[in-house]
């Protein structure tokens, strides 16, 4: 199932789209993917645990650092994808060097066999990325890019063009994590996305600080949708599965009305 | 042409190094990478940069010649005393070098990683000097185990966060410290303290430490009217090793770079990508980067600067590891028979020649004495006590 044309068949049907975020390897993590597929995702971006996640605040550190604890590790998190049984697609969310260790047509063919979508890597920028992105469009993986506040309008148009699956438009200058508001950052950002995507083009979906159903919503009136991590990793780190369920509906319910 | 020239445009020496870094951080060292370009140009910046060692830094530092250890190892030993600088290491080259930078681009702020906190005391005093906030990550394993500098640190005006995550030393401290930039990346300098990092830092940082070699060379020019036959240097992210060895690398020199053998990323490692950089990393399987070991936090670092991994591969330079038992004999041996008492990395380089000095005899034998001892009194004290 292609993340992007799923994505885009459900914007032009007139739905936000919310992609939460869940770290593979942590106790119950399986559970938690079903439960937001349940709850109303358009697809779920599992995270594979990295020893040195420099993207990542506390929360989703620690949810690294749990899982790998435990003794996750991407394959054992690839053979519990096979098993998912979930109807939308799956992305994943990977630091460079697992890529880089694995070899980038073994990591690609690995991802495509255990029926995983699409790749987000973020730290691994466009000027590093095309070893990788040959290896994923081989393998039919679509691979996700990130776009910052810090970028030039020429550089947004490039990252754009390679781009698939969705445009992942980092909402602030900063870390994952939660905050008090949506930076102001996270919609100027979103809007100048998606000047050059234009209005039926890749989707664009705003993550990085935006911290609960009233900020995904704020989100959701600029961009295409949004990305769901440290809020939802809280609430799985300190409710489980059960907890996601129910915050994962509720953003659904705030982005839809 | 030098063999340590200019990284490639896509900052490679060979096939290592490069720019890993999150989207946020690529237009902040683009921005870097101009300003360093032209600053290094700039024959102002080389001029108030060479003000500030000499007046300030207290180059050049001096070689001295080890008589005692060198007639009983039976080899010609000389050290280039980094020792003797400002700060008390060679870490004030590269940070004065980057805080005058900083101010050129009009940066009111810089962050630092440390591990045994030389980095971090030479980025506060630097921070302190050009009127620049400051604020440095450190472990908190190695919080505890340089509890002075750390004060040093806080009375020199500089704001000091211990870091709980992951192995919670110096790997730990450089991931907190690109958290800070990516957040700050507006006002702030990272103020990176290795040859390691995306481009351009390990290219920079090797320019601010290359006076260390230049000088040697000169110096050796005199002494020897030669080059020595050994050039010795410690590697954690190999600063200082880069900076002696850019002083001897197009000559007959041998070239040893001196690792922990529980931080031996080239001697142990595959190359891997992490802290912006392609480069030899101790790591698993699956690429986790492992927790490097050793009894001295300055080399508690489980990667090295990407030219070290370039000189090896093409076999110009050797990395071979000593254990903490054969430093603790050097620090000790270096103090007893020469009067100086080095930093704990410093003797890595030490323990070396101490240990071949019996398959090289007659050898005149350079060692960069990177650091002097003074912070590693109390930790020794505890351990030989």
């Amino acid at each position: 199932m292609s993340l992007e044309s799923s994505l885009r068949a459900k914007r032009a049907a007139g739905r936000k789209l919310l992609v939460p975020y869940v770290t593979g390897g942590l106790p119950g993590w399986d559970d938690a993917v079903r439960a937001c597929a349940a709850s109303g995702a358009d697809a779920v971006e599992i995270g594979l645990p990295f020893s040195d996640p420099v993207m990542d605040g506390p929360v989703i550190q620690e949810a690294s650092e749990r899982a790998l604890r435990a003794g996750a590790t991407y394959p054992s998190i690839l053979d519990s994808v096979r098993r998912l049984d979930v109807a939308i697609p799956l992305a994943v969310m990977t630091y460079y060097n697992t890529v880089h260790r694995a070899g980038h047509r073994r990591f690609a063919s690995e991802l495509a066999g255990a029926g995983i979508a699409a790749a987000i890597v973020p730290d691994l920028p466009l000027e590093e990325s095309a070893p990788w992105t040959e290896s994923a469009d081989w393998a039919g993986v679509e691979t996700v890019m990130l776009a910052a506040p810090t970028a030039p309008d020429e550089r947004l148009v490039r990252i754009v063009a390679r781009a698939r699956g969705f445009v992942y438009s980092v909402g602030l200058l900063g870390v994952t994590g939660e905050r008090d508001s949506l930076a102001s950052t996270a919609a100027t950002l979103a809007r100048r996305v998606k000047t050059v995507t234009g209005s039926d083009g890749i989707p664009v979906l705003i993550g990085v600080g935006v911290s609960n159903a009233a900020q995904a919503a704020e989100a959701c009136t600029v961009a295409d949708g949004v990305v769901q991590g440290a809020s939802v990793m809280r609430r799985m780190l300190d409710g489980g599965p059960d907890a996601v369920a129910a915050y994962v509906a509720e953003v659904r319910a705030a982005i839809a009305s | 042409m030098t063999l340590m020239a200019e990284p490639s445009d896509t900052g490679r020496f060979g096939e290592f190094g490069g720019r890993y870094v999150p989207e946020t951080l690529v237009p902040a060292c683009q921005e870097l990478e101009t300003a360093f370009r032209q600053a290094w140009a700039d024959p102002g910046f080389r001029t108030e940069l060479g003000d500030a060692l000499r007046t300030f830094a207290g180059r050049p530092s001096m070689i001295s010649e080890c008589r005692n250890l060198g007639d009983r190892l039976g080899v010609r030993l000389l050290l280039k005393r980094e020792d003797l600088n400002h700060t008390g290491s060679h870490k004030i080259n590269n940070v004065v070098g980057q805080a005058l930078l900083a101010k050129r681009m009009g940066k009111t702020r810089l962050v630092a990683e440390t591990g045994a906190g030389q980095h971090g005391v030479a980025s506060a005093t630097a921070a302190a000097l050009f009127g620049l906030e400051c604020k440095v990550y450190m472990g908190a394993v190695d919080v505890e185990r340089q509890a002075l500098n750390v004060f040093r640190m806080r009375l020199l005006g500089s704001e000091v966060e211990a870091v709980h995550s992951g192995s919670r030393t110096l790997k730990d401290a450089v991931n907190e410290a690109m958290r800070d930039w990516v957040a700050n990346v507006g006002a702030t300098h990272y103020c990176l303290g290795s040859v390691m990092g995306p481009h351009p830092y390990p290219w920079m940082v090797r320019e601010f430490h290359r006076v260390i070699g230049d000088e040697a060379y000169a110096q050796c020019q005199v002494l020897l009217d030669d080059v020595p036959d050994v050039v010795v240097a410690c590697v954690g992210g190999g600063s200082n090793a880069i900076g002696i060895f850019s002083g001897f690398v197009d000559g007959r020199s041998r070239l040893v770079g001196v690792e922990p053998a529980g931080g031996a990323a080239v001697g142990r490692g595959q190359p891997g990508v992490v802290h912006g950089m392609r480069s030899y990393l101790m790591q698993d399987e699956f690429g986790q980067v492992l927790e490097a070991e050793s009894i001295s936090a300055g080399l508690d670092y489980p990667g090295v600067g990407p030219e070290h991994s370039h000189l090896a591969s093409i076999g110009r330079a050797e990395y071979p590891s000593v254990t903490d038992g054969e430093v603790v004999e050097a620090f000790q041996a270096l103090a007893r028979s020469e009067g100086i008492i080095p930093a704990l990395e410093s003797a890595h380089a030490i323990a070396w020649v101490m240990r071949e000095a019996h398959a090289m005899p007659g050898a005149t034998v350079l060692v960069n004495l990177s650091g002097r001892g003074d912070k590693d009194v109390a930790q020794m004290m505890d351990l030989l006590a």
